[in-house]
């Protein structure tokens, strides 16, 4: 998690993000010191050659604490764009993609069919490593940006993102195209896929901010924030930065005592219940 | 008010919930049942996973039980033996059905079986309930002495071997239906969420021939202990007990009950029967919708691919 500080350190600007979740910790920005313009900077060439762009992005935070009351939150990322070229910007011929992605975890995708007049799952499909949320947020609507193919190979549509289907189910190749589609439609409809087609606004010559919507089921883990930077359809910078979602408060410790001492716990639930029946009834009595 | 759910995972509305408990807890306050086999069931209209809901509604049924057993212990009209002889066969038949339960969420037919069995067993206990207290109320209305249905002599149960005199109920009887009674509320328990108060007692009544004064108190005695067992052993495999939304439910359920038992004793036996069953039998029918009903979404996603 300390990857993404060091690598913001090169980076230009004051790359804070906001965020309306109740952030635990307050902006480490310390590590961003000010700049040594233009010049090839020693460090953490980001992104695939050409002109020298430089794309980086900044969270102000690295964990975002997710308590009792959480309904979703606004998450804004800040990024800068180094050695712009005045012109390319002029005309708008820069585009910008935002991505967080959520942890990853195994998936099994189930399909209903009516057996004897009743519907249950007949079929399933599991995908290995899926990612639980995926959030895109860009300049423009992606296909304006860059080709499919390029789209495709980063994953920059909802459609795009991969999916491994595991081998040993043994569904035809369609219905494993099936399936994964119903998953990527599923996972769209929960809000934890989304395409924020005017996500990304550039607030200066070199400096944006990319607006993601965290839904209220976002999953608790290791999120990455990947940043891509494209001049006239062509990827020429590319970063990422890591931000953890975590449970706070209570829930997060009822939580975690539920996981790790799971005993323990149903012990506990079932001496609360023993306790709630007891004082029902010395309550009651006095009636 | 929102509430985030730690174990399930999701937000509800506070007083959805307790609205919830007090509603079933009126409801078993005045009929006298543990109120398990609506909280489950309405806790997965309310889209609570079913997992959650099954080990959560035992856990609730542990603090219905304990505040309705002891106004029996005072009456001396619990069955210790019995329902300890019950006990062990509910342990066995609890941990039998954690572990089909586990199997069958990786088989991703849990909620299929879950819904399958209530449709099964409220449709045919709300049924002959209703015949039944539409029988007496029919008799009442003709004059007609209003006779509970007594226990008729021997019948095949009590020709088994490995007898067993149990003092209180004033019975002796072999063990073998005793646990074999045992086992399956105990799988029951696991896989429904239910105390299993209202196939026991009819059972108790009917196959075993207990006494009916002493039925209620020896089956919440011991479905105290099956469904405690059952909470731990749900919490300690499957990780699905919400102890937050528990809490919520028994407050809320302990509150409704007082209510409900002063409405109920204000009913007449045979009315109450009559408005559980149909109570049972809408419940039934509501589940069984769902399943001969297309579903909106034919496709569902679990992650983990076993959980």
């Amino acid at each position: 998690m300390r990857s993404f500080a060091v690598a913001v350190a090169v980076a230009a600007l004051i790359l804070a993000a906001t965020c309306a979740a109740n952030a635990q910790t307050p902006a480490p920005a310390a590590e961003s010191r000010p700049v040594v313009p233009a010049a090839e900077g020693p460090a953490a060439a980001s992104g695939e050659v050409t002109q020298g762009e430089r794309i980086e992005i900044g969270l102000s935070t690295e964990t975002v604490a997710i308590t009792a009351d959480f309904s979703g939150a606004d998450l804004t990322i800040f990024g800068a764009v180094d050695n712009v070229d005045p012109l390319v910007q002029r005309q708008s011929r820069y585009d910008v993609f935002v991505i967080l992605e959520g942890p990853t975890a195994d998936m099994m995708a189930r399909r209903k069919g009516r057996v004897f007049g009743i519907w249950m799952n007949v079929d399933s499909q599991k995908f290995d490593g899926v990612p639980q949320s995926y959030l895109i947020a860009s300049t423009r609507p992606s296909q304006d940006i860059a080709d499919a193919e390029t789209l495709a190979r980063l994953s920059l549509n909802i459609g795009d993102i991969r999916l491994r289907p595991d081998q040993t189910s043994g569904n035809s190749a369609a219905d494993v195209q099936t399936f994964a589609d119903a998953l990527r439609g599923l996972r769209e409809k929960a809000e934890l896929y989304q395409e924020f087609p005017s996500g990304v606004r550039f607030i200066s010559q070199s400096l944006f901010r990319a607006r993601l919507r965290l839904p209220a089921s976002v999953p608790l883990g290791h999120h990455i924030a990947r940043a891509y930077l494209f001049r006239q359809g062509a990827l020429v910078a590319q970063t990422q930065a890591s931000l953890d979602i975590r449970k706070a408060g209570l829930e997060y410790q009822l939580y975690r005592f539920a996981q790790n001492q799971a005993f323990l716990y149903g012990l506990t639930a079932v001496a609360l219940a023993f306790l709630v029946g007891w004082l029902a009834r010395v309550l009651m009595r006095k009636d | 008010m929102a509430l985030y759910l730690p174990i399930a995972e999701m937000s509800v509305n506070i007083f959805v919930v307790l609205g919830m408990g007090a509603a079933v807890g009126f409801l078993s306050g005045m009929f006298g049942v543990g109120g398990g086999f609506l909280i489950t069931p309405l806790l997965i209209f309310y889209n609570i996973p079913p997992a959650v809901a099954v080990a959560t509604g035992a856990n609730q049924v542990v603090a219905a039980s304990v505040s309705g057993v002891f106004s029996h212990f005072k009456r001396r009209t619990v069955d210790i033996k019995l329902g300890m002889m019950l006990l062990v066969g509910g342990l066995v038949g609890s941990t039998i059905g954690v572990w089909i339960f586990a199997v069958l969420r990786q088989l991703g037919q849990a909620d299929l079986i879950v819904s399958l069995l209530y449709v099964g067993f409220l449709g045919v206990v709300g049924g002959l309930m209703m015949v039944e207290s539409l029988n007496a109320m029919r008799r009442a209305r003709q004059g007609a002495p209003v006779s509970m249905r007594r226990p008729g002599a021997h019948n095949w149960v009590h020709r088994l071997p490995f007898k067993m005199r149990f003092k209180a109920s004033k019975l002796y009887v072999s063990v073998i239906p005793v646990l074999a009674l045992g086992v399956m509320i105990g799988g029951l328990s696991a896989i429904m969420g239910v105390g299993g108060g209202f196939i026991m007692v009819p059972a108790m009544i009917y196959l075993l021939k207990v006494p009916t004064n002493v039925v209620i108190g020896t089956s919440l005695f011991q479905i105290i202990f099956v469904s405690a067992y059952t909470t731990v052993v749900h919490a300690t495999a499957n990780h699905t007990v919400d102890a937050v939304l528990a809490v919520l439910l028994m407050v809320g359920s302990v509150i409704g009950a007082q209510y409900g038992a002063r409405v109920g004793q204000r009913l007449r036996g045979d009315q109450l029967r009559a408005m559980l069953a149909a109570l049972v039998l809408l419940v039934a029918l509501r589940l069984a919708y769902t399943l001969f009903v297309a579903p909106d979404d034919i496709f569902t996603i679990t992650l983990g691919g076993a959980l």
